[in-house]
């Protein structure tokens, strides 16, 4: 199964000391995925898909993913 | 007390940040090259496969292509690898205030305060750890007591390899490599060491003092001092801006420049990055330095000293095109041709006028410059131009401003 980049719109919370927090993932299908828990953040690259960014490590539908935040644009690391 | 001192070099810097964002290259032979149609079509960096086929920065495209038919050529993407270089950084930061970067892709830290975290060697693991993590590219850490030595650990073993060159093992690693692997060992100074009979580092370490002296002047201190590990100069602070010395801009034009008409379309457009550069850093400055290079790629420069000190663009493109029209007698069309100033001062410091120039209109021009600076700030390079850019827009469609955003540094 080939990974490919995958940008997503993102809900997330900023918070007043200027820490993100993604809050849910839309998928193009319109399906909005919500975030159950953030379980780890920290500056990571994705060889998979292709770039590196803040790594958030989610938990959505008792499954773990990792989400990108690249600049100003999140991806995830998506199956074909 | 002995510093520790690390070099840390990004490997294949521009290919490997290509190679992350392009998974589907990454087990090809790439390189990132310049745009052909502009003429700037040479290697800028290559992947570890494609050194493999020989391919060396700074050939030509199609020179690589028939080394190696399969290489894929990618075009630069500066703003990317400003903000690789900036990642990096910030990971430096975490060990040291003293990071003292050297181009996008090199940086000195010194780590001789920060024992709390280990010693070189284990900052020197840590750091390579996460740059690979974090970023998805490789580093060469050279591990040393002093700049020189450290930067010669970072080139001894490529890829993703450190090198510790301590007093004990020095004379062991570094003195058996050529005397050009050294920092300012360039083809110029190689020549004149083999004609000494100093062919590696360790013989240029074993030359006496005076004898180098008599043959590179100050230059030869600074040899002697290099090879012997002897080199004393600090790691400066990230926030130390370094002291600006020159303000240039230079262009390979997309097609050879013929007569002086086409010199004169090109030295405009730099000599107007130019000044508004040194406008915006508040200098003014006395010395222009022209340089060329002919389509045989021979270049020369020459420069020429006021008799005052100046920021006015008309000034310094007058003075840049007649010192080419003295020193140019069209033997070969012109590949690229350059522009800089040196010898500044603060544009606040009063300047002595003489009773031959005409201050008024001096005065009228500096007024008109800063106008047209405001303008350009605020609607592009591209809203006021002279009217002599109009004859070729082939030519004179580039802005050097804004595109040079990447300036060569020097050690000193």
């Amino acid at each position: 199964m080939a990974i490919y980049k995958k940008y997503v719109v993102v809900t997330a919370n900023f918070d007043a000391d200027g820490n993100i927090m993604p809050l849910s993932i839309v998928w193009d299908d319109g399906t909005r995925y919500e975030i159950d828990k953030v379980l780890d953040v920290r500056p990571a690259a994705s060889m998979r898909a292709g770039g590196a960014g803040i790594r958030y490590t989610c938990r959505i539908l008792n499954k773990e993913t990792y989400l990108f935040l690249e600049g100003s644009m999140w991806f995830v690391e998506a199956k074909r | 007390m002995e510093r520790v001192i690390l070099h840390s070099d990004c490997n294949s810097f521009y290919a490997s940040v290509e190679c992350l964002y392009r998974p589907e290259i990454r087990n090809k032979p790439v390189a990132v090259g310049g745009d052909v149609e502009q003429r700037h079509g040479i290697i800028l960096t290559k992947n570890q496969i494609a050194k493999k086929y020989n391919i060396k920065t700074g050939e030509a495209l199609w020179q690589a292509k028939q080394k190696c038919p399969d290489l894929v050529i990618v075009p630069p993407n500066f703003p990317l690898y400003m903000r690789f270089s900036k990642m990096a950084r910030k990971i430096y930061l975490d060990y040291t205030d003293q990071v003292e970067p050297f181009g996008l892709d090199e940086a000195w830290l010194d780590v001789t305060g920060s024992a709390v975290k280990g010693d070189g060697l284990t900052i020197a693991k840590e750091i390579s750890a996460r740059i690979k993590y974090e970023m998805g590219i490789t580093v060469s850490i050279g591990v040393s007591y002093n700049k020189i030595f450290a930067k010669l650990g970072s080139d001894y073993k490529k890829p993703d390899a450190i090198t510790v060159m301590s007093k004990d093992n020095y004379k062991q690693i570094a003195w058996p490599l050529p005397a050009s692997d050294l920092l300012y060992v360039g083809r110029a100074t190689e020549k004149k060491l083999t004609s000494l009979g100093v062919h590696t580092i360790g013989d240029l370490a074993g030359t006496s003092n005076q004898i180098l002296r008599s043959f590179f002047g100050k230059w030869g201190d600074v040899l002697y001092c290099f090879s012997n590990g002897l080199d004393t100069t600090p790691v400066s602070k990230f926030d130390n801006q370094p002291t600006i010395k020159s303000i240039g801009n230079s262009t390979t034009t997309p097609r050879d420049l013929e007569n002086n008409e086409d010199v004169k379309i090109i030295l405009f457009v730099l000599a107007d990055s130019v000044s508004r550069r040194l406008r915006e850093q508040g200098f003014k400055a006395r010395t222009v330095c022209i340089s060329v290079r002919d389509n045989q790629l021979f270049s020369f420069t020459r420069q020429y000293t006021l008799k005052q000190y100046t920021n006015i663009t008309s000034e310094i493109a007058r003075e840049g095109f007649s010192l080419f029209c003295k020193q140019y007698h069209w033997l070969k069309p012109i590949r690229s041709i350059g522009i800089s100033v040196t010898d500044f001062v603060s544009d606040t410091i009063a300047t002595q006028t003489d009773l031959f120039s005409d201050e008024k209109s001096r005065e009228k021009r500096e007024q008109l410059d800063s106008t047209v600076d405001w303008l350009k700030n605020r609607f592009g390079s591209y809203c006021v131009q002279p009217a002599v850019l109009l004859a070729d827009r082939q030519l004179s469609g580039f802005d050097p401003k804004r595109d040079h955003t990447i300036h060569p540094v020097g050690y000193f």
